[in-house]
């Protein structure tokens, strides 16, 4: 593949921003930009409107039945599985710091009985050597 | 509504990492199809071929990234607040009427990118979530300046930082809420703003709704969403989201090798320059012999583009393509160029360099966040 020879040029600059002219190159383009600052008075009112939304919640749980019983039961309350789920697959030691880290940064109420099931299910689903 | 990560019903994409399958959903508010990395708190990542259909990302379109699940669903413009406390003369708790009719309005473009945006590039790989590219976008962000606020409050002599929160909070109320600050120079600097528009629209609420702070040329950790609290410090801030969090190593680029040890590690700050072909995918096939339009964005991170060139010979030679109307220093600018191939496989490469100096490097970066991601991008395309 070689780069059209015009292309090192002016001459294909000029060329170039043609295109951008006849194919209309950028597709969209917002209006042209307003000056850094606009004195607010005499500036277009801009109103902001009350805002009620609906958040989606997410029916997916850890697979693996009842190895996943633990992780289901202490980590769904903060976050949904998706984002772990499509984890690479990483050492245990790192899912041992991951889980340390929901533990001890992040506050999870975990019991520490409870740890070692869970760092288990990670390096096992989710493991690397 | 539910919203599946795993069934799928709705439309799908694959990302070019392991696992790569990703739902694309239309379930969240204000938001048109989306790539799901997490229902809940919300990732959603702008899918790739927005990119080509413009400079500005369409609020619709714009990514998404909250800490804790914990957010309002509903803001009543009438009965926000935003508060100014700490280390001022005269505490401020200001309505939206207020803050868009009482000070100057100023508008400014800018990219928003995620520190950890391309992630799932990164090897070896590392934990967090795993974008591709569309953890970025690309905004005219209306609003007021973060200076003007302050000066308002009358910011006391001794204060060193300016620390900024939302209205979001975490499910477990011992979790550190979610916190930010800026150096008080930078606060101060007149071109951090509180925006309450992007791209002429009134913010969507998972992007921040009514204001979000905007940090122009640094990573979107600093853009605090839903911001309804400003306080000024005297001492350094202590809290987990500026010691402990978002920490790169004190190096160029952010760059280490994996289990390297001994380096400083410093918060996350300024971004560096990337660019993109948006109108060719890896893999697509080319006409042999015949003028192809090659286009793209780029962003200079803390500076603006000074020139975005091509590579078809696996970057030994560079070749200058045309940039296209410049937005602002802080923007996504778009370029082009014409390519004749030849018949083969091609490795294209493009390389953004800012006018600052700073070239992307052949070869990305890591660290074991995964931030920072930067390398040059290389499609490999057929030409028959």
């Amino acid at each position: 593949m070689e780069i059209n020879g015009a292309a090192l040029g002016f001459a294909v600059a000029a060329i170039a921003g043609l295109t951008l002219a006849f194919i209309g190159h950028p597709p969209v383009q917002l209006p042209a930009p307003a000056p850094t600052a606009v004195a607010s008075s005499g500036a277009t009112a801009f109103v902001l409107k009350s805002v009620s939304v609906d958040l989606p919640t997410s029916t997916v749980v850890f697979p693996g039945g009842a190895t996943a019983e633990t992780i289901n039961a202490n980590c769904l309350s903060c976050h949904s599985a998706g984002m772990v789920l499509t984890q690479p697959n990483l050492p245990k030691a790192t899912w041992a710091g991951i889980v340390d880290k929901m533990i001890h940064a992040y506050k999870a109420p975990v019991d520490d009985g409870e740890m070692a099931a869970i760092v288990d299910y990670l390096a096992t689903t989710k493991g690397s050597k | 509504m539910v919203v599946s990560g795993s069934a799928w019903g709705q439309a799908a994409v694959d990302l070019p990492f392991t696992p790569s399958g990703r739902a694309v959903t239309k379930g969240f508010p204000q938001k048109g199809p989306m790539i799901l990395q997490r229902t809940r708190p919300p990732l959603l990542e702008t899918p790739f071929e927005v990119f080509d259909r413009g400079v500005f990302t369409p609020n619709d379109s714009f990514y998404v990234r909250w800490h804790w699940a914990v957010i309002p669903t509903e803001i009543d413009v009438g009965t926000f607040r935003l508060s100014v406390r700490g280390h001022v003369d005269k505490e401020l708790s200001l309505t939206l009427k207020e803050i868009v009719d009482g000070l100057p309005r100023v508008e400014l473009a800018a990219v928003n990118q995620c520190s950890g945006n391309s992630r799932g590039f990164t090897e070896p790989r590392v934990p967090g979530a795993q974008w591709a590219n569309g953890a970025m976008g690309n905004a005219k962000w209306m609003g007021v300046r973060l200076k003007d606020v302050l000066d308002r409050a009358g910011v006391k002599a001794g204060a060193t930082a300016v620390r900024f929160a939302g209205l979001d909070d975490p499910v477990v109320p011992e979790a550190p809420k979610f916190m930010k600050s800026l150096a008080l120079d930078h606060a101060s600097d007149g071109e951090v703003m509180i925006a309450y528009a992007m791209n002429g629209e009134q913010l969507p609420l998972l992007n921040g709704f009514p204001l979000r702070l905007v940090v122009p040329g640094w990573y979107s950790t600093y853009w605090v969403k839903m911001l309804d609290r400003i306080e000024v410090l005297a001492a350094p801030d202590e809290n987990f989201w500026t010691r402990n969090a978002y920490l790169i190593p004190d190096t160029p680029g952010g760059d280490m090798k994996p289990g390297q040890t001994g380096l400083g590690m410093v918060p996350i700050n300024r971004m560096v320059p990337r660019s993109f072909v948006t109108n060719l995918k890896d893999g697509a096939s080319l006409k042999a012999g015949t003028k192809t339009l090659v286009r793209g964005i780029a962003f200079g991170g803390d500076t603006g583009v000074k020139s975005v060139e091509l590579s078809v010979d696996g970057g030994t030679n560079w070749l200058p393509t045309v940039l296209g109307r410049d937005e602002g220093k802080y923007s996504f600018r778009q370029w082009q160029a014409e390519v004749m191939p030849s018949a083969g496989n091609v490795a294209l490469m493009v390389r953004c360099t800012n006018d600052g100096g700073l070239v992307q490097p052949a070869a990305n970066n890591w660290n074991p966040s995964g931030f920072m991601h930067n390398g040059i991008e290389t499609l490999h395309l057929k030409a028959a």
